[in-house]
């Protein structure tokens, strides 16, 4: 579905991506882990094609993304991404409206389609009554699920989320997971998902990539990748590994 | 949605008209519109009514342009004539009627080419790594306004007393030298620039939230970037070439119709183009009549309502 072989990003003459290569499935969770620097928002950015690569390729259900239109691009692609202010006053449904605009014209108004779709994807984030709120009275937590709700609005099959869940408390990350999750594992749709939280990735990814210093240091299913060996090799931290006795999962507990 | 607007179209619609009829009755002399004699008539045609007319296209084009770049920038704070653009115009209308005056299209051409050069220059200063913020943006606006304005004042010592004096009020934007001619080329501008800049509306809403943003999303953001640009441009060229630097009204109506109707480029583009039609032929009409018979150069009225609105949008944000 979405295929990277061999990309490297350069920011003038210093490397941020060296020769990263990784594949997604349908219906597939990958989580990017890594620590601060290691190019993780470089990568999702280079895979949607905002960024620009250096050499390898990248393709979108076969086609290369070099020779898509950035329309075409956002049709099968959504981003949840590090919101950033805006100072006019948008309001909640004007901002989540913004993720449709690649169904129907570039001009024009949203049909009625585009609207139960936005106030759906709000629903879902839990935010039901905010559509005529205005974003930058918006707490930060309170932006972060309007920003995927827009995302959810594009109802693309691929979401790339840059750490979605920072700003979040524990029943929206929780509930910000479940509907990844359920994306996955009802509509087909995949996910890549940059979070520095080592229990969430262990818990909901099907597959992890371990970034250092722009190159995938390991890659593979959670167990596999989420050993005390590479932890300590990547993050520089000992950690205790064991397992969640909720879920089986691997459950990582920092020695400080 | 598009419904409830309807009543909004149809006030402002309604309050153009009647600022139009208003303006061509008051003046340096009263005029009973619906019974002129002769010479009255003549006043009517030859005077006051392309004069009322250009009044409102300038208005509508700085308005537009104003509108459109504070979506593109994302900075309520752009301005045609705080970042340079409405300079660069008077430049290049400055050229044509120094060096080329017996060709006809050389004034809208060069004041064209003038504000689209000084566009390109403050946003290529304003821009850095980090972004662009407000301070950068203002700074470059200041500093390619005042280098514009130091040419401009070379210039005009190639002028002679007379030429001077008109070449001076028309810098401050003056509406007194209208003629028909004047009147068709800025229709033609505004017209052109209103509805290409309205088809942009959508793509600006997504860059109004941010240029990342509005790429994830399906904006081919350089191409919108352009057409904003160079219709932002044309309008500013050609109101500029037409009644000289008229300051403000792009910071003023698009602010007041925000306030109105919400931030959505789709009503906030149009809207603003007629009320900076209204906005500039009331402002001229408190021109002509404030001190009658002599007349103020209408940037000078605008000037003084934008300039506080200014101070008070930069300590807000």
């Amino acid at each position: 579905m979405l295929e990277a072989k061999n990309i490297s990003v350069w920011f003038g003459n210093r490397s941020v991506i060296d020769n990263v290569s990784l594949e997604l499935e349908p219906g597939q969770i990958m989580v990017l882990l890594g620590p601060n620097g290691a190019g993780k928002t470089t990568l999702l950015r280079a895979l949607n094609g905002t960024v620009g690569i250096k050499g390898g390729t990248i393709e979108l259900d076969g086609k290369p993304l070099s020779k898509l239109s950035r329309r075409e691009i956002a049709r099968q692609i959504a981003v949840v991404a590090q919101e950033n202010e805006t100072k006019f006053p948008i309001t909640v449904i004007e901002f989540v409206l913004a993720g449709r605009f690649t169904h129907g014209a570039a001009f024009g108004w949203e049909s009625a389609d585009d609207i139960r779709a936005a106030e759906n994807a709000l629903k879902l984030c839990d935010l039901d009554e905010y559509g005529g709120r205005v974003m930058n009275e918006l707490s930060g937590g309170e932006r972060q699920r309007v920003v995927l709700a827009r995302a959810l609005a594009a109802e693309a099959k691929v979401l790339l989320l840059d750490e979605p869940t920072a700003n979040l408390d524990l029943a929206h990350q929780a509930l910000m997971f479940r509907l990844v999750r359920d994306r996955s594992r009802n509509a087909g749709a995949s996910a890549i998902v940059i979070t520095h939280d080592l229990n969430l990735a262990s818990e909901f990814a099907d597959h992890v990539v371990l970034l250092k210093d722009g190159k995938v240091y390991a890659s593979g299913p959670t167990n596999g990748v989420l050993t005390k060996e590479n932890i300590a090799e990547v993050y520089g931290v000992q950690v205790l590994l064991d397992s969640n006795p909720a879920s089986g999962k691997v459950r990582v507990t920092t020695v400080y | 949605m598009q419904n409830r607007h309807i009543l909004s179209w149809f006030v402002l619609i309604v309050s153009l008209l009647l600022a139009l009829l208003l303006a061509v009755s008051l003046g340096s002399e009263r005029l009973p519109i619906f019974d002129l004699s002769d010479s009255q008539a003549a006043i009517f045609f030859d005077i006051r009514f392309p004069r009322v007319l250009l009044g409102a296209c300038v208005g509508a084009s700085l308005a537009t342009a104003g509108a459109s770049l504070q979506a593109l920038l994302r900075n309520p704070l752009a301005e045609p004539y705080l970042l340079g653009v409405s300079n660069g115009a008077a430049l290049g209308t400055m050229i044509a009627f120094v060096f080329f005056e017996q060709f006809v299209f050389a004034r809208p051409l060069l004041a064209f080419a003038g504000a689209g050069l000084a566009t390109f220059t403050v946003y290529q200063m304003a821009r850095s790594r980090a972004g662009m913020n407000v301070e950068r943006l203002v700074l470059s606006g200041v500093i390619v306004t005042t280098f514009l304005s130091s040419i401009i004042v070379l210039l005009t010592s190639l002028l002679d007393a007379a030429r001077l004096r008109g070449f001076t009020f028309w810098l401050l934007g003056d509406l007194s030298q209208s003629t028909m001619n004047g009147f068709y080329m800025t229709l033609a501008g505004v017209v052109i620039g209103t509805i290409v800049l309205t088809s942009q509306a959508r793509p600006l809403n997504l860059m109004m939230i941010g240029e990342r943003d509005a790429m994830d999303f399906g904006v081919e953001v350089g191409r919108v970037r352009m057409i904003v640009f160079g219709m932002a441009s044309l309008l500013v060229g050609t109101a500029v070439a037409a009644s000289g630097s008229v300051g403000y009204v792009g910071l003023i109506v698009p602010h007041l119709v925000r306030l109105a109707i919400g931030s959505d480029n789709r009503l906030v583009i149009p809207f603003s183009a007629i009320a900076g039609a209204i906005f500039v032929v009331l402002a001229d009409t408190v021109a002509r009549t404030a001190i009658a018979p002599r007349e103020l150069p209408v940037g000078a009225i605008t000037a003084l309502i934008g300039a506080p609105l200014f101070i008070y949008l930069l300590k807000r944000s």
